[in-house]
């Protein structure tokens, strides 16, 4: 087994075991379990490392046979290129700061244990996706990342908006995943394989399955219309809103594209533009008008992930890759950051907050870079890698081949977001770190457990997206480059490279509405910095706040119909598939009991029987004479 | 005799011979008897495993070799007069189900060793157990038509005792219900069978296996499909043909459920893939997409009903309706593909069903209701409990990574490989179904383990070694399965492959 090979199996395979046995531990082993928690994500990591040296410019696979169904087989295996190796570092950094966090932010938490646990099943069932070599294999990551994200967004027992939250997360994904398995279905009837490599590019596969794909994908990633459960996700604990914000599940979903992007062709990429530019500007507005931070964070994850889709439609995995990366780490960050706050103002709403910035410096600065990041300001990763998905759509919306309205309307709306990205940005710094201090809690910094995951993350959060423009990243297969494992010969489908002229016009574009973004809140809020500069939006706030009400349409249109349908099959299943059942019961034996009656009636009546039977037979033989 | 032929005739001797050593003990030897019964279900399970070792290299299918091939056979006259066969035998379609049956069967018996419901007398439920397992056993051996008759019927009435006597408050009617449904299957089974072999000329599985329906025109075998498959569709059961079950499975005591569930209604899926499908094929083909619809509609409507259930056995026992909708899907896509799906489908069924109402029974026994929403909070109160029922439930939604999810992901696979728009449409409202499984599944945990702790599970009793040990294996299979499918799938792959190669060229 060669060194990347071995890499590639470790990666799932030890926070899967280390997660196994972390479930078998009593409640009282904290200490245990914190030491396989953060050990699990810790050897990942290193795991991860080790590939990205160990790794050459080729993929590497090597797999088993899992099961034969009739003609075809499923396997599982592992198959890994320099891409692979960064999204593993991505899961794992994200992972081991999340798992030393939460050591102190679960203190208190008796059910810590299993929590740990659960954490390393869903890190391993992450990487479990990130390396599969079958499609069959990756369902089985991508569905144990389901269940996990069920199990710890249900973990806080004092929520009792939590049980809901959690059944929605997994109902919602797992409804996209129909889609996702049908999809599944048709590329192996259709290719006679579930192996990624061994897929044929072109328009081999379906167009109709790389379309059902995508169902779940928005599932995964929180894409329109599937991204309801992600902002009800927050009542997880702070530390699974930074797994499953980051590094996992959201991640998941643009990664699976990615991956099988050489095989994705116009057609289907054109549905996941427009649901991309739909979820980035709807995410963003949503994030307009919370009160809960956690919860701007998550509408803004929605909104995020839908710029990585978007590069996905227009023509460019690096891009989309490349977003991912920055936003594990500047996600992951503004998370851990907001539970900081949290933590010390000991509420989620940003009217409790204001003027923290004094009293929490690590927390203030940590997370200023992180909204920095997030709202795009160069130098910072955000800057870079948002850049190059506006460039490329760029591209392709002035001399791009198929669908060009794709990516007029893929630019439209990432430069829109971009704007209200800054926007909403500007508002949650500005509430929670000046101003007046709105609370009566005295804040202050966090323990260094929580403290040092910050400022770890802050480094790539501030520094990834100079490593996407160093020229040497070429090699590394990100960045404003060519990567030859994932790139497509289909025409109109774009590469965007170094060698192609960096666009500089959008560049300025993007900056200039990020300023008037961030701008407007500023100018708003300096009105009134009691107040909350979301004011503006007016009679259409609460409309936004609530995600623009479709849950509301998603209760009345699914969920209810759905449950009364339930009532009325039960009913009718015990009334009358049983009811005849019973009623077959019944009416034997009740035909049984008015024979027996009848055999039961005493002397008279069977004297008077026999007479009666007597005078019918002769009345009988008389009419016979008569007539014979 | 072979090794293996003594192994064969130990499998459903071993049993039969228990139950009365165990039934004939004095009541004053309760206890000892439970132990000897234990040991003897021990001793079964022994048997089963040493079936699979010995010669059981596959030759690839060859016109004229038989469709069915032993690993090991014993094939003695029985009632020359009437031309009957004591034919035994067991391959790789069976093997899986037989060693099931033989687990199952010890761990009720290890169950009942510490737990025995009112009225007591458990020697009597052990030797209950173990005749049971005889007619199981000798269902899943059998070769011969009307020997697989007589061990089917076996079955009937011990298990129509352990309702009616260890059940619920309304066992007498769920009991009377069970034995009078099944029965009028059994009516249906005789008739179906004498028709298949005055055609065919011969009772004999591997001879008919062979011939697959050649020689049988094709007007009686349809006749004779229909007959049969109602007769295992009862058994098994299939929509509309269900409503003993609930009942049934409710009110049966904990080992009750669990041999009901977990391989008595394999007999149903094994007898249709084994006698209907393989001795009358054209009738197979023929009738083929009427089962799928059927098994569809049974997905559909037993995740509905299990969507507004309020009761904790009753809802799982209606889960087994939608479950067992998978397998019988799969066997109606008469493919290599859906009857694999159909056999693991069947041994993931029996490991996680088992598991449910092991759990379902613990909880009940401890808080005296079953109602779900007095249930509530049982996290906090009983971490364990929860933490089982938890896995269990997510084994059932289908969890890929655990047993449940090959079976039904693939007898979608299966179906909407079939083609045509019947069929497709059926593999997409199953799918659609493996979503509403989830639902229920997670209404289900919401409703019990999640929220304040409910009155009536506070103070529960603690988890006893027992239990755990009792539950154990089926812990450990339900994630085995899910990992190292071929466990199963190997074994099955071969004869599967002649079977369907016979049946549907």
């Amino acid at each position: 087994m060669s060194l990347p090979v071995l890499c590639a199996t470790l990666l799932p395979a030890v926070p899967f075991v280390l997660a196994l046995i972390g479930l078998l531990l009593p409640l009282s082993s904290r200490a245990t379990a914190a030491l396989f928690g953060v050990g699990g994500a810790a050897v990942a990591l290193i795991a991860a490392v080790l590939l990205a040296f160990g790794i050459g410019d080729t993929p590497v696979e090597e797999f088993i046979q899992l099961a034969e169904f009739g003609d075809i087989e499923v396997t599982a295996g592992v198959r890994v290129d320099l891409v692979t190796a960064w999204v593993a570092i991505a899961v794992g950094v994200v992972a081991t700061a999340v798992q030393v966090y939460s050591v102190a932010y679960l203190r208190d938490d008796d059910r810590y244990v299993p929590y740990a646990a659960q954490v390393n099943l869903f890190t391993a069932a992450m990487l479990l996706v990130v390396v599969a070599s079958d499609l069959v294999q990756l369902l089985i990551g991508w569905e144990v990342m389901g269940i996990c994200s069920y199990l710890l967004i249900g973990h806080d027992r004092r929520l009792p908006e939590a049980p809901a939250a959690a059944v929605k997360a997994f109902l919602v994904t797992r409804v996209g995943d129909v889609g996702f398995w049908i999809g599944i279905v048709l590329i192996g009837l259709s290719q006679g394989t579930f192996r990624i490599s061994e897929l044929g590019g072109g328009e081999a596969v379906p167009t109709l399955a790389l379309i059902l794909l995508l169902a779940g994908v928005a599932g995964k990633s929180a894409q329109f219309p599937l991204h309801t459960w992600l902002p009800d996700a927050m009542a997880g604990p702070t530390p699974i809103s930074a797994l499953i914000h980051a590094a996992t599940m959201v991640a998941a979903g643009v990664y699976v594209v990615a991956r099988l992007y050489p095989v994705y062709h116009p057609d289907a990429l054109a549905v996941l533009g427009v649901m991309a530019a739909i979820t980035m500007l709807l995410g963003a507005l949503a994030a307009c008008a919370q009160e809960d931070i956690k919860r701007v964070l998550a509408w803004s994850t929605v909104s995020q992930v839908g710029y990585m889709a978007a590069a996905l439609a227009v023509g460019s995995a690096n891009a989309g890759l490349s977003h991912l990366l920055t936003h594990a780490a500047f996600k992951a960050l503004l998370f851990l950051a907001a539970g900081a706050v949290i933590h010390a103002v000991g509420s989620n709403l940003m009217s409790h907050m204001g003027g923290l910035w004094r009293a929490m410096p690590t927390t203030f600065i940590t997370m200023t870079i992180g909204l920095a990041a997030l709202a795009g300001l160069p130098p910072l990763s955000g800057f870079w890698s948002k850049e190059l998905i506006i460039g490329v759509a760029w591209h392709q919306a002035a001399d791009g081949h198929d669908h060009t309205w794709v990516a007029w309307l893929v630019l439209t709306s990432a430069l829109l977001t971009a704007g209200v990205t800054a926007w909403y940005a500007t508002r949650l710094w500005l509430r929670t770190f000046f101003g007046v201090r709105r609370g009566d809690a005295a804040p202050h910094d966090p323990p260094p457990a929580m403290g040092v995951p910050l400022w770890v993350l802050a480094v790539p959060a501030a520094l990834l997206g100079l490593l996407l423009v160093w020229p040497g990243a070429s090699g590394l297969g990100l960045g404003f480059t060519d990567h030859g494992g994932e790139s497509t010969s289909e025409p109109g489908l774009y590469q965007y490279g170094i060698s192609e002229p960096v666009e500089w016009v959008s560049i300025a574009v993007t900056l200039l509405v990020t300023a008037a973004g961030a701008v407007a809140a500023w100018a708003v809020w300096r009105h009134d910095p009691a107040g909350d500069p979301a004011r503006i939006l007016g009679p259409a706030r609460s409309f936004l706040a609530y995600g623009f009400r479709l849950d509301d349409l998603q209760a009345r249109v699914v969920v209810r119909p759905v449950q009364a349908l339930a009532r009325l099959v039960r009913a009718a299943d015990e009334r009358a598939v049983d009811g005849a059942v019973e009623g077959t019961g019944s009416g034997t034996t009740g035909l049984a009991g008015w024979l027996a009656r009848l055999h039961g009636g005493g002397l008279p009546r069977y004297t008077t029987t026999v007479l009666a039977g007597v005078l019918l037979i002769g009345a009988a033989v008389g009419v016979t004479e008569v007539l014979g | 005799m072979t090794v293996g032929q003594v192994l064969l005739v130990g499998a459903v001797a071993l049993p039969a011979v228990g139950a009365l050593a165990v039934a004939g003990m004095p009541a004053r030897l309760d206890r000892a008897a439970r132990i000897l019964g234990t040991v003897i279900a021990g001793a079964v399970l022994a048997v089963t495993a040493g079936l699979a070792l010995g010669e059981r290299t596959w030759f690839a299918y060859l016109d004229g070799s038989p469709v069915v091939r032993p690993w090991h056979e014993v094939d003695v006259v029985w009632a020359e007069s009437l031309d009957l066969a004591f034919h035994l035998g067991v391959d790789g379609i069976s093997w899986p189900l037989v060693a099931l049956t033989a687990l199952l069967t010890l761990l009720c018996c290890l169950y009942s060793l510490w737990t025995v419901p009112a009225p007591g007398r458990g020697r009597l439920l052990v030797a209950l157990l173990l005749a049971i397992e005889c007619g199981i056993l000798g269902v899943f051996l059998s070769l011969d038509l009307v020997l697989f008759f007589v061990f089917f019927e076996v079955v009937l009435l011990p298990m129509y005792a352990v309702i009616a006597v260890w059940g619920g408050l309304d066992r007498r009617h769920a009991a009377v219900k069970f034995v009078l449904y099944t029965l009028a299957g059994s009516v249906l089974l005789v008739v179906g069978i004498f028709t298949v072999v005055a055609a065919a000329g011969t009772s004999d599985l591997v001879v008919l296996s062979t011939q697959a329906g050649a020689g049988i025109s094709h007007g009686t075998q349809v006749a004779a499909f229909v007959l049969l498959a109602l007769a295992f569709a009862v058994k098994s059961p299939l929509w509309p043909l269900h409503t003993w079950l609930p009942d049934a499975h409710t009110e049966a005591p904990t080992v009750g459920s669990v041999i009901l569930a977990g391989v008595l209604l394999k007999m149903g899926t094994y007898g249709l893939i084994r006698v209907a499908v393989g001795t009358v094929p054209d009738g197979a083909r023929q009738l083929a997409p009427v089962l799928g619809v059927l098994a569809v509609a049974a997905i559909l409507v037993g995740s509905l009903v299990c969507l507004a259930q309020t009761e904790l056995k009753r809802l799982i026992a209606y889960s087994s309706v939608g479950h067992m909708g998978f397998v019988l899907l799969g066997i109606a896509t008469l493919s290599a593909t859906g009857l694999q799906a159909a056999l693991i489908g069947n041994i993931a069924h029996g490991v996680i069903t088992g598991l449910l109402f092991f759990l379902a029974g613990a909880i009940k026994d401890r808080a005296h209701t079953g109602v779900l929403t007095s249930l509530g909070g049982l996290r906090d109160t009983s971490p364990l409990l929860a933490g089982l029922l938890g896995y269990a439930a997510i084994a059932s939604l289908g969890l890929p990574g655990l047993a449940g999810f090959w079976g039904e992901a693939f007898a979608v696979y299966a179906a909407i490989d079939r083609g045509g728009a019947l069929w497709t449409t059926a593999g997409v409202l199953a799918a659609v179904g493996g979503a509403l499984t989830a639902a229920y599944l997670l209404r289900l945990l919401r409703t019990v383990t999640h929220g304040p702790a409910a009155p009536a599970v506070t103070g529960l009793p603690r988890v006893t070694t027992v239990e755990l040990i009792t539950w154990a294996p089926l812990v450990v299979l339900a994630l085995l399965l899910g990992v190292v499918p071929g466990i199963v799938l190997d074994t099955t792959i071969a004869p599967v492959n002649a079977l369907i190669e016979a049946v549907a060229p």
